[in-house]
């Protein structure tokens, strides 16, 4: 079943135009990856979604169309990790991660930092610790566990191996997956490191000056003689 | 606008400015050429704070107390402080004190630059407002130099009231008191004007934006903060000196209230009114800074608006009310102050071409 | 003249030392409140103190309220009041250079000011306090219920604020805005109205400062001119975004002021005159900060490229 779906989405900062024209789907469940050079409005993307950024054209999250800012986009159960971590550096980890859960009324706030701690240990031996003074893969990790939080429909994540370590990056999406997996978890990611992109979403997406140039399933882009050459350097 | 264009309408605007200041003593009554005398100090001052806060980026809420150290510097070159015990005998001509004003206030700014250094943003904010605070002390405390809080009188009689009282010769020419004043503030605020232009455009501006825009990059860029701060402030405090100096002529006297701490404030305005990082704007600053109090209550403006209006504003507490209100409007309006406003109409004229 | 240490005395200034610090730790509260999430040192904080005093007398003499209610109302439609300005006149400009939203409070606090004058005249007034103002004598000091209780008051407002800030969804909320309000969107926080909300808060503060101080100075248009200043540099003194450091800082300044005035009975202090308070105070901030250029709570920041 489709949970996000862009039709035909512009967007631009100023006068600078960063998307032209993109429309694009993900369904329940699914990893759906992003791909594209620099500037070619990977990040803009993410951005126009959660609405950090004046866009045009529709966009529907469960068939209902997404307005205003960031603040209704997180109502609606978007959880966005922006580039470059994004932590409250000033908060201790426990604080960021109840922040996480801002948007929420219910009473199981408690159970879900357990649950977060079933798959970051270290978050609630640590949780006094300023986020400000963690590493930079803990910080990332940090900012994932905030986004679940908030019991999010669908996470964007962009760019999340920014300045990681490689063995950092794949522990990172091995706990992406592994949440995928287990509790269904549907994510929209937005990747520089086009191999590791494809290797664990099921479907994805290339981005061109602004628009899709490309999309498919992630094994057939894999094996796409033009994607090999641009993005996987082979 | 290419760089060549934007010179030239550059060179218009001041030519015009120029023609103006020459013409408008012949247009106006006496008494508002004095007025018009304090907008040309009040420009010199604005120049000043403009280079240190509009272009590095360095606040200061203490300018009125570098203009008070021209004022005093003035007055006591003039008159002398034996009468108070002091060792300085005076007697120098009013004109001939105003590079020694602008001296003793720069080299004060200098030294006050250095340990300014370490400080940034609303640090430093606190630090010129010490100054200012602590100003008007020093002069009561230091009487026998500075004559405590009577006050000098700079012209040994007592307090000009203003109207063409005396004639002063200068160059041949006998001019009313006002109109002397106004020539001499405007034949130093015009020069004043270019040599903060050529200040600003060259190496050195580059520089001192640089610092204001990125302190990190411009180290990195081979920019010696510590200079150009220091010098920053140094050339800063001599513009406030100058004003200062003019200003306590103008004034004939001068006592520890002559520069209050609202003067430092008033500046500020001035220049965010003016339009920080930018010359042409300051022109409009200072005179909006010089004549807004006064027409807050109602100067001037009597016959445009109506009687009920000038009634209401003119009860105590009226004009501050006009005041606040029209300076909080003008924010909204010119954000960018009114070198920001011309920096747009001409863009506006440019694409219309 | 060269006395004894006299005990009484000086306890007798430490208590009032600390009760004026508590004042100052109030409002530069305040102004760390509103630095925080609006970035600017907000000028008319003093002013919009002394409008919340005069609202409270005027309730009390002209509308025949009797204190405490007033005083709640007072305190109600301080918030609301704080709300609306930042609402009002602060939002238009917020995207801006921040001399400009200085400017706008710069305009503030003259309309402000204007506006007390216009209303209720320039004459001082009566405000009564809150605690009454005999004195009582503990062992052989004597001090004002008005002091004990502005003490009482400030450390009271400290811990509720704490609480808040540490332990409500809102107080983080805010604490978050302040530290990166483009996360806080992301994370569903509705930024706009946790400035406003800091704005009512700073209000509120600045109230109780200004119905505190009213009494000791009188009730007059100019009456937190050097209030404000103090809590400027308390705020400057424990560094400008630290709460802590603002309370601290208060309380130092208060404490050191009278210091002043105690040891000024001394030949070495003889100088120390009333008039060089303010000064001397400021000299000594200044070198602190030579010292510690971002105040004794703040921290450095670092720089980037």
């Amino acid at each position: 079943m489709t949970l996000l779906e862009l039709d035909r989405v512009a967007a631009h900062y100023g006068p600078v135009q960063a998307l032209r024209e993109v429309s694009l789907t993900v369904s329940e469940g699914e990893i759906v990856a992003v791909l594209g050079a620099n500037g070619a409005g990977k990040t803009t993307t993410l951005r126009a979604i959660s609405g950090t950024v004046s866009r045009s054209g529709t966009i529907e999250l469960d068939g209902k169309p997404l307005r205003g800012g960031p603040e209704a986009a997180a109502r609606a159960g978007i959880a966005h990790v922006p580039e470059g971590r994004g932590t409250f550096v000033d908060l201790t980890v426990t604080e960021n991660l109840k922040l996480g859960a801002y948007t929420r009324r219910d009473r199981e706030v408690k159970r879900d930092l357990e649950r977060i701690a079933s798959y970051f240990p270290w978050m609630a031996e640590r949780g006094g610790q300023r986020a400000g003074t963690l590493s930079g893969g803990e910080q990332q990790m940090l900012a994932l566990g905030r986004a679940l939080m908030s019991r999010p429909r669908l996470l964007l994540l962009d760019e999340p191996s920014l300045g990681l370590a490689p063995m950092v990056v794949r522990e990172f999406f091995r706990t992406v997956r592994e949440l995928n997996e287990k509790e269904g978890l549907t994510v929209l990611v937005v990747e520089q490191d086009a191999r590791i992109a494809l290797s664990v979403s099921s479907r994805a997406y290339v981005l061109e000056v602004g628009r899709v140039a490309l999309s498919g399933p992630s094994s057939e882009l894999r094996a796409n003689e033009a994607v090999r050459r641009s993005y996987l350097g082979y | 606008m290419s760089p060549r264009a934007q010179r030239i309408v550059g060179f218009v605007a001041f030519g015009a400015l120029v023609v103006v200041v020459v013409v408008l003593p012949t247009l106006v009554s006496d008494f508002k050429a004095q007025q018009y005398a304090y907008v040309g100090i009040y420009l010199i001052a604005l120049l000043g704070l403009n280079i240190l806060t509009g272009y590095t980026g360095q606040i200061s809420l203490g300018h009125g107390a570098f203009m008070a150290i021209g004022g005093y510097t003035t007055a006591i070159l003039m008159v002398g402080n034996e009468q108070f015990g002091g060792p300085i005998a005076g007697g120098m001509r009013d004109v001939w004190t105003l590079p020694f004003a602008a001296l003793v206030a720069g080299l004060v700014g200098l030294l006050f630059g250095l340990p300014a250094l370490r400080l940034s943003g609303l640090y430093l904010a606190l630090a010129t407002f010490a100054i200012a605070v602590a100003f008007p002390s020093a002069v009561k405390r230091f009487a026998e130099f500075s004559g405590g809080g009577q006050g000098i009188n700079l012209f040994g009689t007592e307090q000009l009231t203003g109207s063409s009282a005396q004639r002063v010769e200068i160059l041949g020419f006998t001019l009313s008191y006002n109109d002397w004043l106004y020539a001499l503030s405007w034949s130093v605020a015009l020069p004043a004007f270019v040599v903060a232009w050529l200040i600003v455009r060259g190496r050195t501006g580059r520089a001192l934006r640089a610092v204001r825009d990125s302190e990190t990059a411009a180290v990195s860029s081979g920019v010696s903060l510590a200079r150009y701060k220091t010098l920053a402030f140094g050339v800063s405090a001599a513009y406030a000196g100058l004003a200062g100096g003019l200003f306590a002529i103008a004034n004939t006297f001068v006592n520890p209230d002559t520069f209050p701490i609202a003067l430092s404030i008033f500046l500020l305005i001035g220049i965010v009114v003016g339009g920080l990082g930018g010359l042409s704007g300051l022109v409009f600053g200072a005179i909006f800074v010089y004549f807004l109090p006064l027409w807050a209550q109602g100067e001037d403006l009597g016959s445009i608006l109506p009687d009920r209006v000038i009634e209401e504003t003119t009860k105590p507490g009226g004009p501050a009310i006009v005041y606040g209100v029209v300076l909080i409007l003008l924010m909204f309006l010119i954000p960018n102050g009114v070198s920001g406003l011309f920096r747009r109409v001409g863009a506006f004229l440019a694409r219309r071409r | 003249m060269l006395g004894a240490f006299d005990t009484a005395y000086f306890a007798q200034q430490v208590v009032s030392g600390l009760a004026s610090g508590g004042v100052y730790a109030l409002l530069a509260l305040a102004l760390v409140i509103i630095h925080r999430s609006t970035g600017v040192i907000n000028f008319a904080q003093g002013e919009m103190a002394t409008f919340s005093a005069y609202i409270c007398w005027a309730l009390v003499t002209s509308h025949g309220w009797s204190y405490w209610p007033a005083l709640v109302a007072t305190l109600v439609l301080s918030f609301v009041g704080g709300v609306g300005i930042h609402r009002v006149v602060i939002r238009p400009v917020e995207r801006g250079s921040v001399l400009r939203i200085v400017i706008v409070t710069i305009g503030l606090l003259i309309a402000i000011n204007g506006f007390i004058i216009w209303q209720w005249s320039g004459e001082p007034q009566q405000l009564q306090s809150p605690f009454g103002t005999d004195i009582v004598t503990i062992g052989d000091v004597a001090v004002s219920e008005h002091d004990i209780g502005t003490i009482a008051v400030a450390l009271g407002i400290v811990v509720l604020l704490w609480l808040f800030f540490q332990f409500t969804k809102v107080g983080l909320a805010l604490r978050a805005t302040a530290v990166n309000p483009e996360e806080a969107r992301l994370v569903g926080v509705r930024v706009t109205w946790m400035l406003a909300l800091g704005w009512g808060l700073a209000a509120t503060l600045g109230a109780v400062a200004g119905v505190l101080t009213a009494p000791i100075v009188g009730l007059d248009p100019n009456m937190m001119v050097a209030v404000l200043i103090y809590a400027f540099a308390a705020a400057v003194l424990g560094g400008i975004d630290s709460p802590a450091g603002a309370v601290v800082g208060g309380l130092l300044l208060g404490l050191m002021l009278n210091m002043l005035t105690f040891f000024s009975q001394y030949r070495a202090f003889d100088w120390f005159s009333e008039e060089l308070r303010l000064p001397i105070a400021l000299l000594i901030i200044l070198v602190v900060l030579l010292v510690r250029p971002s105040g004794l709570f703040g921290h450095a920041h670092v720089k980037r490229v």
